[in-house]
């Protein structure tokens, strides 16, 4: 969800790469068919992975921005309609809880032995996934507007604040900073951020159970607050898209946002000259002096069906194997993500997702009972920043709402 | 009609009904009696491209077992319509005994989501229904009085509401009230206020959802209405024009008797429909303010981990609540058709 792309792309999705070239992965037998997320990155990998297709091997694939609907009904029947989903550190995660993906390792021994071992995402000692992809938010700014009020770009979301305030005094922007705070997914990521930023843990120790309501909970809220403050008063209903919308329209100059979606307000067409010049990308911030950067460490990566026979799956692997290996980067690509793909040279653009490596930034928490929080998140924090309820309160409706949908999931007695 | 003949009507319907409504509603209110297994969750490392973290993943081979023994789930009853999510039972309990007089027993309530969500499901049933049935009510007596060529458009532009896609319609209200947009910036500058929003404010927020579903069911009314003007007998309508009656006592005593049944029937749909508050939300993006029992099976079904159980249950609740909201009509309608 974090780089859905524009919906009305997503019926173009639906496209079928079968036959296209044949590149010799070896394989001439099985069905291969990928559902996943639309954007052009992931584009690239199904369409080199099509490229695999020879005798009676078939490669399809189905990338659509609903690829969370039903990446999981695709792959419980069996055989399972789906012999692959792409997914991401959070959508792994349904996928692993209803026991529809295969361990690879047998795989990876037999036909993957050239994959980089960083590339491999292990749970529990197993080969669950293989990242080609890492994502995260960071500082985007302008450069102009920060120039013009003398102020470097800030490494703490405090400095920002600082800054968001002198931009508001001169008169330049009245809102200038910009969030992806629509209540539900995007808001729900924001507080991740924060919280992790604020070095809190969202689950007692090796449980489900939820541990929000701290000091570190109420920083993260006050902080948020501090922000919307700056932001344009219909901040709750702005998500990734909107708030890039008001950056393209030039009335926001500081923000974090997703490093995919950073190329196409740099470089995308039907951009302002002056202001797709001026944004520039920058380190993700820390928070309340911490060091560990207030942002989440996303990988995109590829699965592979349990419910599907031996012979599909040897093809799954080895097509999409070639789908994300060093050939597909070329010139065109490079610049379409950051490339978890041996030869991979980051562009400028990059940088921010390339920093949030370097600075240790966690990882999104891989843990099956997450999303239910992160969905309790998503919906409790509104009545907090439209200023109907106080932050303790706030947070104990959070964990409330969790511990009675944890319950029903049966990870809570 | 003699039986034989009345079965080959009625058959063909009974089966897609009893198919496609009967046995999907059996199947939801077992989905909503039975929840997930208690999940086997063990402690593991998971490594990334980035870390090896010390993580937590479920037991697949345990888990196995227990769904093999029980395909459906745990049997938990009614737990889940009693959670916090639904009913709150324990909350409620606590409530009363915590809570210090009547507002801030009613002040904890709405903080309830499901109660949150009553409070404004209602308040757009009790608002939407009676206006918008009697703003159709008058856009017909109006199309009706004009001219025979002028009325064929007039239709048209009446009806635009109701042919322009709901969530189309949504969205173009939805821009203009953005603070940038039309309606948004109009606002700002005659409240003189820049932090004007109508997207950020709760009340506001309802009454533009509340105009919307007026102005978007409308034409609905119109449309029945206007076909029931055409039934209304003229030479009643004359003899109480020669007896001196007025346009407006024409109306009250002998068009208004006369559309009584259609108004019964429209009312009835509208409060069904109007109770389902579902789309407008969705579309005004308006989760953080209104939210509806509609709204929350499409938000248990649409996260990352879905809340199948808790979905079933709101939905019976939805069928509940439509039956106790349309037990008068019904009764009446029962009495009626006992008589005749």
């Amino acid at each position: 969800m974090h780089h859905k792309s524009i919906a009305a792309l997503s019926f173009a999705a639906a496209l079928s790469f079968a036959g296209v070239a044949n590149a010799n992965c070896g394989v001439t037998s099985g069905r291969v068919n990928i559902v996943g997320n639309e954007f052009p990155a992931i584009q690239t990998v199904a369409a080199n992975a099509a490229k695999c297709a020879a005798g009676t091997m078939t490669v399809r694939s189905n990338l659509t921005a609903n690829h969370q609907r039903i990446n999981l009904p695709g792959m419980q029947g069996n055989p399972a309609e789906y012999t692959s989903a792409i997914v991401a550190t959070s959508s792994i995660v349904a996928l692993l809880n209803d026991d529809v993906i295969r361990p690879l390792d047998a795989l990876v021994a037999a036909h993957g032995q050239d994959i980089p071992k960083n590339q491999l995402i292990t749970v529990n000692g197993r080969v669950m996934a293989v990242a080609f992809m890492a994502n995260s938010q960071h500082l985007v700014y302008r450069k102009d507007v920060l120039a013009q009020i003398g102020v470097q770009p800030p490494k703490t979301y405090e400095e920002l604040l600082a800054a968001a305030k002198i931009i508001r005094e001169r008169g330049i922007m009245r809102n200038p900073v910009g969030g992806a705070y629509q209540a539900g997914f995007n808001l729900g990521q924001e507080f991740v951020n924060m919280y992790m930023g604020y070095g809190g843990e969202f689950f007692k120790a090796g449980t489900a159970e939820p541990a929000l309501n701290n000091p570190q909970g109420i920083a993260t809220l006050e902080m948020m607050k501090a922000l919307s403050a700056y932001m344009n008063p219909d901040f709750l209903t702005h998500d990734s898209n909107a708030t890039s919308a008001e950056w393209r329209a030039g009335n926001v100059a500081l923000m974090n946002m997703w490093g995919s979606r950073t190329g196409v307000l740099m470089e995308g067409p039907g951009n302002n000259p002056t202001i797709a010049a001026n944004t520039a990308v920058g380190a993700p911030m820390t928070v309340g002096g911490g060091k560990t950067p207030a942002t989440t460490l996303w990988w995109d990566g590829w699965t592979v069906a349990k419910n599907i026979s031996d012979d599909d799956a040897r093809a799954t692997f080895v097509a999409l194997k070639n789908g994300v290996s060093p050939a597909i980067l070329t010139p065109e690509t490079m610049g379409q993500a950051v490339w978890i793909i041996p030869g991979y040279k980051p562009a400028p653009v990059n940088q921010g997702v390339m920093d949030t490596m370097a600075l240790g930034a966690k990882p999104y928490p891989m843990l099956p009972y997450m999303g239910l929080m992160h969905s309790a998140l998503g919906d409790g924090l509104a009545p907090y920043l439209a200023g109907r309820k106080d932050a303790a309160t706030t947070l104990a409706d959070i964990e409330a709402a969790y511990r009675t949908a944890a319950k029903e999931k049966g990870f809570l007695r | 009609m003699k039986h034989k003949t009345f079965l080959q009507f009625f058959l063909p319907t009974a089966t897609a009904m009893f198919l496609f409504i009967a046995l999907p509603i059996v199947s939801v209110v077992t989905q909503s009696l039975y929840a997930p297994h208690r999940q086997v969750i063990v402690e593991v490392e998971n490594c990334t491209p980035f870390a090896c973290t010390k993580s937590t993943t479920i037991d697949q081979a345990a888990t196995q077992a227990l769904r093999e023994a029980q395909p459906l789930g745990r049997f938990v009853g009614l737990d889940i319509y009693l959670d916090r999510s639904h009913l709150a039972a324990e909350e409620i309990a606590r409530l009363f005994s915590q809570s210090a007089g009547p507002g801030d027993f009613m002040r904890r309530l709405l903080n309830l989501p499901f109660y949150r969500a009553l409070a404004f499901t209602l308040t757009y049933m009790a608002v939407v229904t009676p206006l918008s049935i009697l703003l159709g009510f008058f856009v017909a007596l109006g199309v009706n009085a004009i001219p025979r060529l002028l009325r064929g458009p007039a239709i048209f532009v009446s009806l635009l509401p109701m042919i322009v896609t709901p969530l189309i319609g949504a969205l173009i209200l939805f821009w203009m009230v953005d603070s940038r947009g039309i309606i948004g910036t109009a606002m700002i500058w005659l409240t003189e206020n820049p932090n004007l929003s109508l997207k950020a404010s709760s009340v506001l927020t309802w009454i533009m959802l509340i105009v919307y579903g007026i102005w978007s069911t409308a034409p609905f009314a119109f449309v029945i209405y206007y076909a029931g003007l055409q039934t209304v007998p003229q030479d009643t309508l004359e003899s109480a024009m020669i007896d001196g009656a007025s346009r407006w006592s024409r109306i009250r005593y002998v068009v208004l008797p006369h559309l009584l049944p259609l108004t019964v029937f429209m009312a009835l749909i509208k409060i069904m429909d109007n109770f389902r508050v579902f789309e407008p939300i969705v579309s005004f993006n308006a989760g953080a303010h209104a939210q509806s029992l509609s709204y929350f099976i499409y938000a248990d079904l649409s996260g990352e981990t879905r809340l199948l159980s808790s979905a079933a249950a709101t939905s019976v609740l939805t069928i509940l609540g439509v039956l106790v909201l349309l037990s008068p009509v019904l009764v009446r309608t029962w009495r009626q058709f006992g008589k005749a």
